[in-house]
């Protein structure tokens, strides 16, 4: 499915995505997700498991809603005021389309500033989408940051 | 960096690491690049990751395997005991005075293990692993026992995070009973799972000799791992059982630690199998190097139970840590003000209750008594050398802890680069 500037229905939703996150609206881009949906980033290149290996981020709906929540808070001392982002979304392949979900493969480089300081992130990000009547839901991210085994400073924004 | 971090038992790693000969990790003991290793008479090596020919690093990346150690510049080769074995062109020293056969990778000279956590320093001399420990031997022997097959093993990954401050400012912090509500109030309220004052007043918190602390009876494990009664625990009570018998078992599950200090290099829960290293970098840059542990004969779900805790505490993104290191670099980068050269540390000054084994315990779990503890020791690691730099002065006991009353110094410490 392609509209008339020829950008697929995959695309526009990842386009959409990272829009809702460069723009701070992060209870929209919740709303993206399903109620069974992760959101992970891996500690280490090519992790298989979730459960028995320690992840930079690895949270159900219900734990992406704390992280997101957390925002909000006053005294949110890391987050007040959140970073402000690009997420420039490229190279996007569709791998597996069943009909009932999508197995979507992008790269995304994010650039970051937050107090006097900017910081510059290169991943590859795989979502699963399940189709529903009005369109495409997250049913699973996975960010895969060129740097994760990496020392790297306390991570607030949102991949 | 001289008189401390090259003088304590600094805690490198865990045995499970390194089991097999030529097994090898690689970490710093302060500034000192160092290389640790499983020899192939079975004993652990800790050498100076530095080619003794032209300086280049020799182990490369964090772990490995290798039967000789391997210079990628000239091709200097040494045995796992760091011995030179190797070199091209030997005839070319004939004549030089020094003989090639002596030049082989420093070892550092003292490397003990207790319950098979890895332990080295710097210093020739000094006191010994088990009287440097002292009663904080029961932090790792409580963490091991809590393992139905009596051992632990390093498993899940390492996180890896940093922050532009002092390494002082986690060790500080972890003990710390009033930040909670404050720093992570955005956590406490997001997830809405916080402690009232009450809980952190009546925690146990003791200090010990050489800047050593821990804090004790603060959760059951009620409040943050699987219900007493949930079958995984009953599992693994039953496990343990086996091992222990229950009286044992009773006496191992009723231990509650939370943190346990070990100064100056390293941070861990028993109770939670995490434990975490502290690399000082420069004097405003830290990295901490955060471990999971696995309990051998311990139900798969309880690693899980660790594995997402580790996730929630020590991730990178965590939403706690991330507070954690936020408040940290304000501090750092506040501490320069010129007008104020003081911090107050007397919670709890004057109220410190003499405890078994010459520890002393704050008067509440919220007394500033470890910070005291910490800095207490560090002035006494500094002195040690005295300015004429007295380097064959043996690494003496601080006494911080058998003073009934703290050094005046430490109640309003100047903040010590």
């Amino acid at each position: 499915m392609t509209d008339s500037t020829g950008v697929s229905e995959v695309e526009r939703f990842l386009y959409d995505e990272a829009a809702l996150l460069d723009g701070g609206r992060l209870d929209d881009w919740l709303a993206l997700f399903t109620d069974d949906a992760t959101y992970w980033i891996p500690l280490e290149a090519g992790q298989q498991d979730q459960l028995t290996s320690a992840s930079i981020v690895f949270d159900d709906r219900r734990l992406l809603g704390i992280r997101v929540a957390q925002f909000t808070h006053p005294r949110a001392h890391a987050r007040m005021p959140a970073p402000r982002t690009v997420h420039q979304v490229g190279n996007v392949r569709v791998l597996a389309d069943d009909g009932h979900e999508l197995r979507v493969r992008s790269t995304l480089v994010m650039i970051e500033f937050r107090r006097e300081r900017q910081r510059t992130w290169g991943a590859t990000v795989e979502h699963r989408l399940r189709r529903i009547p009005d369109g495409l839901r997250i049913a699973a991210k996975r960010v895969d940051l060129v740097n994760a085994e990496g020392e790297l400073d306390g991570i607030v924004a949102i991949f | 960096m001289e008189r401390l971090f090259g003088r304590a038992w600094l805690v490198l790693g865990h045995e499970s690491q390194v089991l097999a000969p030529g097994d090898f990790l690689t970490t710093r003991m302060g500034r000192e690049p160092v290389i640790v290793v499983r020899h192939v008479d079975g004993s652990i090596q800790v050498l100076v990751n530095r080619c003794a020919h032209r300086g280049s690093r020799v182990c490369e990346g964090p772990r490995g395997h290798a039967r000789q150690l391997v210079c990628p510049y000239h091709g200097w080769t040494y045995a796992t005991d760091g011995t030179l074995c190797a070199l091209p062109l030997a005839e070319g020293y004939d004549r030089s005075p020094i003989g090639v056969e002596e030049l082989g990778l420093r070892r550092v000279p003292r490397v003990e293990t207790y319950r098979g956590f890895i332990f080295a320093s710097l210093a020739p001399d000094g006191p010994s692993l088990l009287e440097f420990l002292g009663p904080l031997r029961a932090s790792f022997d409580d963490l091991v026992e809590r393992a139905p097959a009596g051992e632990v093993e390093v498993a899940g990954g390492v996180f890896k995070h940093a922050y532009r401050g002092n390494w002082k400012l986690v060790l500080e912090n972890h003990n710390d009973g009033v930040h909670p509500a404050f720093v992570h109030a955005s956590s406490i309220w997001a997830a809405r799972n916080g402690a009232p004052w009450d809980v952190w007043e009546k925690t146990g918190l003791w200090v010990a000799r050489y800047g050593h602390s821990w804090m004790g009876d603060y959760h059951d494990d009620t409040r943050l791992v699987a219900a007493l009664d949930h079958p995984v625990f009953r599992e693994y009570r039953a496990a343990l059982e086996r091992r222990l018998g229950p009286e044992r078992t009773a006496r191992v599950l009723g231990e509650l630690r939370w943190n346990s200090l070990v100064y100056p290099s390293c941070s861990f829960m028993s109770q939670f199998r995490q434990l975490r290293i502290i690399h000082p970098i420069a004097v405003d840059r830290t990295v901490v190097h955060a471990y999971s542990f696995r309990l051998k004969g311990a139900p798969q779900q309880m690693f899980r139970d660790t594995i997402a805790f580790a996730n929630v505490v020590n991730g990178t993104a965590s939403p706690v840590l991330t507070d954690d290191l936020e408040v940290y670099e304000r501090v750092q980068d506040a501490l320069t003000a010129s007008r104020n050269e003081w911090v107050e540390l007397g919670r709890g000054h004057g109220g410190d209750v003499p405890d078994r084994d010459g520890t002393l315990r704050g008067r509440t779990g919220t007394s500033e008594i470890h910070i005291r503890n910490q800095l207490a020791a560090w002035l006494e690691y500094l002195d040690m050398g005295g300015p004429e730099g007295r380097a064959d002065a043996p690494a003496m006991a601080p006494q911080s802890a058998q003073r009934s009353e703290a050094p005046r110094q430490s109640r309003n410490a100047p903040r010590p680069a």
